[in-house]
């Protein structure tokens, strides 16, 4: 098995335990938990596709997986801010308990 | 014989793994270099202890320790033993991993800094490129273990300490990394030996140190204000605030646990300082040209020790900062000022050679330090008084 | 592939298991932590200074942090009245395991396509200044509006998390 599998695999693996613990969990924390670490095996994808195929001194994988950092906390601030107001008013944190549009 | 002395480390370290087998000799050197770090800066930090009471005593008209041996000299070998054989008390409803691994975390972490600073002439333990830049990722990361220990020990106002220590250090972190931006942007470079070689240049015996120049002056102070902040240290120490929270986040640690984090927090003071040294003052380099002949690595432990004098100093001096005082200041003066003295270093690095540059850059400098110090550092005009509850 | 390959991606998949396993909220986000972590080593064992530095500083140094806060604000540390997974959990779990299969299945597949072991090029040497470089040059578009989008993340996360003034009283 060349290195790239192994790597790829590996990213697969984080994006599926991602996956599963935002479509599992109630807290919506830990659903935005989940999405972390999906932003996060993109992203070892891009840098072992970066080092492992033609032209790396482009660099172009891994301006991608710099910019994807940055986006990625962005959104985890916006969307940690966004739990925090909709706790403010729902008192709860609970994914299942918000089943209405009228709040 | 100068250059021997200079060098005598390496070249002690080159001579005992001569001994070795070839294919061990790398693992070899790093094994020295770190064994060397782990035994010099904790031996510094015992220095520094002992400097901090005599001379906190000193400042406020007392001796300090002189019982034990001369002027009080053993008196970090007393509180190492008195710390390592205190019973270790874990709270019954703590979080009994997370509290465990706060402290450990912490001096891992702490140690890993001391990777990439340049002691001395060829002496880094590794030359990275991004060095500046793993420097700072291990400084963020003891901010988590700060959080790890106020959390895990179920009490209120350590989790409060914690809370506070936390967002001081994630404010004070920007306008450490923005004081350091400028030094890099005019060396051109993240790696902190590109950056000394850049300062160990003279002209007519006076080195080319960042501090000498207006934008490098103002980056060293409010490269020290943030520091001070980052390390918890007085007058930013209201998190670990003797009188306000017993001992803020770590209230509930007893024994070495205790010593562990203080051993962190010192240790880091002295990482932090070398950091600054090697950053605006030159680093292993020596002050005037014809004092080269001293070896590299006095000149850096001396320019550590000397901030670490400032450190103690200041403590001794200065009032502690309440919390929203504190992050006023940082927000609205500190931040604001290194982004302007980024702009003035670029006007510094595009002016040319010659005496206008020292008097635009002067002059806008302290221009923007008067305004800004007016017009950010307001005082907040209190309406009647409005009643807020915590939710 | 060597040891430490195995070590490293070994700790990331435990923390990422532990991180979406565990009931205790904030021990999830320390165990995030530690995948962050075991990324990040996976990424210099790539050859990627910069972006596994910036990693650690980013991630662990901003948003782990954040997630924690977050966490304490909404006092997350209090096990929930009705368990710790939602109504369907097993058909999450059949979701992702589908998704693993098929992102498997389309590696293992393709690797006679990629180059063998023993034609990969030793790693590229990229300095900073290569990067400062491509950052200025061509990729000065994408800097300018992760520039606009950062500043727009703050001043709306700002917002969004701002206590209302009329309910002070």
């Amino acid at each position: 098995m060349n290195p790239l599998t192994g790597y790829l695999l590996v990213a697969a693996l984080l994006f599926a335990i991602g996956l599963a613990g935002a479509l599992t969990r109630r807290n919506a924390i830990l659903v935005l938990i989940g999405i972390e670490l999906m932003l996060n095996a993109a992203n070892l994808n891009l840098i072992a596709f970066w080092r492992y195929g033609p032209h790396p001194e482009a660099l172009t994988g891994m301006m991608f997986a710099i910019f994807s950092i940055a986006v990625a906390a962005a959104e985890a601030a916006v969307g940690l801010g966004l739990v925090i107001s909709i706790h403010r008013h729902a008192h709860t944190t609970d994914l299942d308990a918000m089943n209405r549009m009228k709040g | 014989m100068i250059d021997k002395l200079d060098q005598v480390f390496v070249l002690l370290t080159q001579w005992v793994v001569g001994f070795l087998p070839a294919f061990l000799q790398p693992v070899a050197v790093v094994v020295i270099a770190v064994a060397a770090i782990l035994v010099t800066f904790p031996g510094l930090f015992a220095i520094c202890v002992l400097l901090e009471r005599k001379g906190l005593g000193r400042m406020q008209n007392r001796i300090g320790p002189n019982r034990v041996g001369p002027f009080g000299l053993l008196q970090p070998v007393a509180d190492g033993l008195k710390s390592l054989t205190k019973e270790d008390l874990v709270p019954l409803s703590a979080d009994a991993a997370v509290h465990f691994l706060a402290p450990v975390f912490l001096v891992v972490v702490v140690f890993m800094g001391y990777a990439v600073l340049p002691v001395g002439r060829n002496m880094t333990l590794v030359n990275m490129d991004a060095g500046l830049l793993f420097y700072f990722a291990m400084g963020a990361s003891t901010e988590l273990s700060v959080f790890m220990a106020g959390w895990s020990s179920r009490n209120k106002y350590s989790l409060l300490g914690a809370m506070r220590a936390v967002a001081q250090m994630i404010s004070y972190e920007v306008p450490l990394l923005m004081s350091s931006v400028a030094v890099v942007m005019i060396t051109g470079s993240l790696s902190l030996n590109a950056i000394v070689d850049a300062q160990n240049v003279y002209t007519w015996g006076l080195p080319h140190w960042y501090i000498f120049t207006p934008w490098g002056f103002a980056g060293f102070v409010m490269f020290a204000t943030a520091a001070t902040a980052e390390t918890n240290r007085s007058p930013f120490d209201l998190p670990e605030g003797e009188s306000e929270l017993v001992a803020g986040y770590f209230t509930e640690y007893s024994g070495f646990k205790f010593a562990e984090f203080f051993l962190g927090e010192y240790v880091g003071m002295l990482s932090i300082s070398g950091l600054g040294a090697t950053l605006f003052l030159g680093g292993w380099s020596a002050p005037l040209q014809v004092l080269g002949f001293v070896p590299s690595w006095i000149w850096f432990f001396g320019k550590v020790m000397l901030s670490m004098c400032v450190f103690i100093w200041l403590r001794g001096t200065l009032p502690r900062l309440r919390q929203d005082q504190l992050m006023n200041f940082a927000w609205k003066f500190v931040l604001p000022f290194t982004m302007l003295n980024l702009f003035v270093a670029a006007a510094w690095r595009f002016m040319g050679d010659g005496w206008l540059r020292w008097v635009v850059c002067s002059a806008v400098l302290v221009i923007a330090y008067v305004v800004m110090g007016r017009v950010g550092m307001r005082r907040k005009h209190f309406g009647p008084r409005s009643y807020r509850y915590a939710e | 592939m060597n040891f430490a390959f195995y070590l490293i991606s070994g700790l990331a998949v435990a923390g990422a298991l532990a991180a979406v396993l565990l009931k205790n909220t904030v021990h999830c986000a320390l165990a995030l932590t530690v995948a962050f972590a075991g990324i990040a080593m996976l990424f210099l064992q790539l050859g990627a200074q910069f972006a596994g530095f910036a990693q650690i500083l980013v991630y662990i140094g901003a948003v782990a942090i954040l997630v924690v806060f977050a966490i304490l604000l909404t006092r997350g540390s209090e096990t929930p009245r009705d368990g710790v997974y939602s109504k369907f959990p097993l058909t999450g779990l059949a979701i992702a395991a589908a998704v693993f299969a098929v992102l498997g299945w389309a590696v293992l597949n393709s690797a006679s396509a990629l180059p063998g072991a023993e034609t990969t090029s030793a790693a590229p040497t990229v300095t900073v200044m290569d990067i400062g470089n491509a950052l200025m040059s061509r990729y000065v578009l994408p800097l300018e509006i992760v520039a606009l989008l950062l500043t727009a993340a703050l001043i709306g996360a700002v917002i969004v998390a701002m206590h209302e003034k009329e309910e002070a009283n």
